[in-house]
């Protein structure tokens, strides 16, 4: 689904990120891991084409994301707050993102009944905006959000991180089961081990730009990881 | 301490993120605040020169002395300065923040912005306009000391209005009363009920007559310090003035919009988004008022006004207020979520089309209100109307490729920095917005030079509706343009 070649991303001296090669097979779900600063979020502002690579494309489908803007309409993303419009209550973001990926609104809130769990109440009564939100709940309104419009390929950036335990056990059991069907490629990253190993049938983990380990998951994952993470 | 604070206000103006790594708005910053400087330095020397100077053709010399003439016009001195600091002048609660869990006490941190405040820099160009003003008159003046009792008054009065602003800064409704009452006030002084002039001089000329008085001030600032002490000291509370309020919802049906597609998509929106937030309910307010600006040309109220080239200057605005104060930050409006726009499945052109689309509604609405300048004939209206066109088929454009190359982010939530958005309102917008209305100007002489009035607002509506005519050229130029300045775009908007 998403092949990656000798992709690279220099600011001036500093080479933040250099992959050789890299293929992500469809229906994956693909775990990123790594220390701060080690290319994570750069590998998936490249493959979104909001940065330029220095080196190297990256083909999404077959469509090289630099060249054509039609891997848009099969790919969502959610990195962080930019991806939020804050003076829209959640609902009304929602009612927008369905309209640009074409969902009707009966099909919306089909969509969205199961994410009710999710939500707890607080998201869906439309008494606030986004920006008033605590960034917890503005988290769950964007990873929802990602999810409209069955896209194929969804890119989500430490989509743990703030969240109360609850949802965090909610969102792994959601995309535990998209995994299972087998129909959306998932790109995840995340600072947490073991929630990734539990999402994810593939792991890399990325250090300096580099990608050091290549693994499918199974039970010996998670002590190699710490093995790799342990200084 | 002192030093510490200096230090933390040194990093913020030098780490700016609009200065940082640009260079050219860096020196165009640097040459606007030098220019303006000097102008108030120099106003304030030329001035009393001008004021005292002995001709007929003199038109201060109504009121008999030199004092009592400057004394009839430092009403609006003030008033302007007033105004001037609403819009611009910032006070930084929200730097606070940070400093809350320090061991300094509260009183010092607020004490420290206080003065801050109080050395802003438009305590500054006030400064430096009335001490050169108050030297050239000291010398000038029999009367050293009254004049000094003058000079002590309004440089003191110059801290009354960083106050009043500070008091005012957080509430519109106060805003609005200041204006209505100014509005009253020059209505009164049009139909000759007052005479603004003689109000102004009545309440500064005895300040000259009685010199101890303008001591009065000195305890007024101090309780005014205290009492902005205080109101901040009870706001130091994260759930209060420190962090932003939460609003509530105000539901703006506008779903018939949908039937449009996308663009009703994008145009639900931006409605939402205008009407939403603090800095774009400003623009639409500017956009309103901006309708009589043709007022000041069409009364003859200013002596420009004479000439046809400037009367279809004041028509394109009549009209072009949205065009101008929205059109040119046109992706900035939406630079806090970029990179959503950037990976939905939406196109360029229809992002810009919906955008183009909104500035077309203003434009129409603002010129159906500008209706009543038929008052002044069928001949104004007329140019109002061509210059509507004008602004539509040419304009529009030029403010979206214009808006491509700003990339200022824009914080919708704080309504300051209407124009004084360090980078917003700069020489480079400013450059970019004069051959809006120069080429419109010309056309007009050219038009009324030739034959009469009405050829030139002619010339002036058919370029417009030639640039209509090529609608799909110039949006599949301008978004050649924004697709090549996407992702240093991108890049600008990440630093806020």
């Amino acid at each position: 689904m998403i092949h990656i070649e000798n992709l690279s991303k220099r600011y001036g001296q500093n080479v933040v990120l250099h992959i050789d090669g890299l293929e992500i097979a469809e229906g994956e779900s693909f775990g990123l891991v790594g220390n701060n600063g080690a290319g994570k979020t750069t590998l998936f502002s490249l493959l979104l084409d909001l940065i330029q690579p220095t080196t190297g494309h990256v083909t999404s489908n077959g469509i090289n994301v630099s060249q054509s803007e039609d891997w848009k309409h099969f790919t969502s993303a959610f990195l962080d707050e930019s991806f939020l419009i804050g003076y829209l209550t959640p609902t009304e973001y929602f009612k927008f993102i369905a309209d640009l990926r074409g969902v009707s609104p009966t099909d919306l809130e089909v969509f969205l009944q199961p994410f009710a769990p999710f939500f707890n109440d607080e998201i869906l009564d439309n008494s606030k905006y986004i920006r008033d939100l605590s960034k917890g709940n503005q988290k769950k309104v964007g990873i929802a959000g990602a999810f409209i419009g069955s896209p194929k390929v969804v890119i989500l950036d430490e989509p743990f991180a703030n969240l109360d335990p609850t949802t965090q056990i909610r969102l792994k059991n959601l995309l535990k089961d998209l995994a299972k069907q087998k129909n959306t490629t998932m790109l995840i990253s995340s600072h947490d081990l073991q929630h990734t190993v539990e999402v994810s049938n593939r792991i890399v983990a990325l250090q300096k730009g580099q990608v050091v380990k290549d693994i499918q998951t199974d039970e010996n994952t998670m002590s190699e990881l710490e093995n790799l993470f342990a200084v | 301490m002192f030093q510490r604070f200096l230090y933390l206000r040194k990093k913020e103006f030098l780490r700016n993120p609009q200065f940082v790594g640009n260079l050219l708005v860096t020196i165009l910053m640097a040459v606007n605040y030098f220019f303006f400087s000097l102008m108030f330095l120099i106003a304030g020397i030329v001035l009393p020169m001008v004021i005292t100077e002995d001709s007929e053709n003199n038109p201060f010399t109504q009121f008999g002395s030199t004092i009592e003439t400057i004394c009839a016009y430092l009403l609006f001195y003030f008033l302007f300065d007033l105004v001037l600091r609403y819009f611009f002048q910032k006070f930084n609660y929200l730097n606070i923040k940070p400093l809350l869990l320090t061991n300094i006490p509260k009183r010092k941190i607020v004490g420290q912005m206080l003065t801050q405040s109080m050395f802003s820099v438009y305590a500054l160009f006030s400064y430096l306009f009335f001490i050169p003003f108050f030297v050239v008159l000291l010398i000038d003046q029999p009367q050293k000391i009254a004049v000094l009792s003058l000079a002590i008054a309004c440089l003191l009065l110059a801290q009354v209005n960083n106050f009043i602003n500070l008091f005012v800064n957080k509430n519109n409704t106060v805003f609005a009363i200041i204006v209505v009452i100014l509005a009253l006030g020059i209505a009164a002084n049009y139909f000759d009920l007052i005479n603004i002039l003689e109000v102004s001089r009545a309440i500064f000329y005895p300040f000259y007559q009685y010199p101890g008085l303008s001591l009065i001030f000195v305890p007024i600032v101090i309780l005014l310090y205290r009492a902005a002490q205080k109101m901040i000291l009870s706001n130091l509370y994260l759930d209060k003035g420190v962090i932003a309020q939460t609003e509530k919802v105000n539901n703006l049906n506008v779903s018939w919009l949908n039937r449009y597609g996308k663009i009703g998509t994008f145009l639900q929106l931006d409605v939402k988004m205008l009407t939403r937030n603090k800095r774009s309910k400003s623009t639409m307010l500017a956009s309103f008022l901006f309708v009589f600006y043709g007022l000041l040309f069409f009364t003859g109220f200013s002596t420009f006004g004479d000439s046809g080239g400037m009367k279809m200057f004041a028509a394109i605005f009549v009209s072009g207020g949205f065009v101008f104060s929205f059109g040119n930050y046109i992706p900035s409006w939406d630079s806090a979520y970029y990179p959503l726009m950037m990976t939905q499945n939406v196109t360029y052109k229809d992002y810009l089309q919906a955008k183009w689309w909104l500035m077309v509604i203003a434009t129409i609405a603002c010129t159906l209100i500008g209706a009543f300048y038929i008052y002044f004939g069928w001949e104004i209206y007329l140019m109002v109307v061509s210059a509507a066109i004008f602004n539509i088929g040419v304009n529009s454009y030029l403010v979206m490729l214009s808006g491509a190359y700003i990339k200022t982010p824009i914080d919708l939530t704080t309504n300051k920095n209407l124009m004084g958005d360090k980078s917003a309102f700069n020489v480079r917008s400013l450059l970019l917005a004069l051959p809006k209305m120069l080429v419109p100007m010309v056309l007009y002489g050219i038009g009324a030079i030739l034959y009469t009035s009405w050829f030139g607002s002619l010339l002036v509506a058919l370029a417009g509706i030639i640039g209509f005519a090529f609608k799909d050229y110039f949006f599949n130029q301008i978004q050649k343009v924004y697709q090549k300045e996407k992702y240093s775009t991108l890049q600008a908007y990440k630093r806020k």
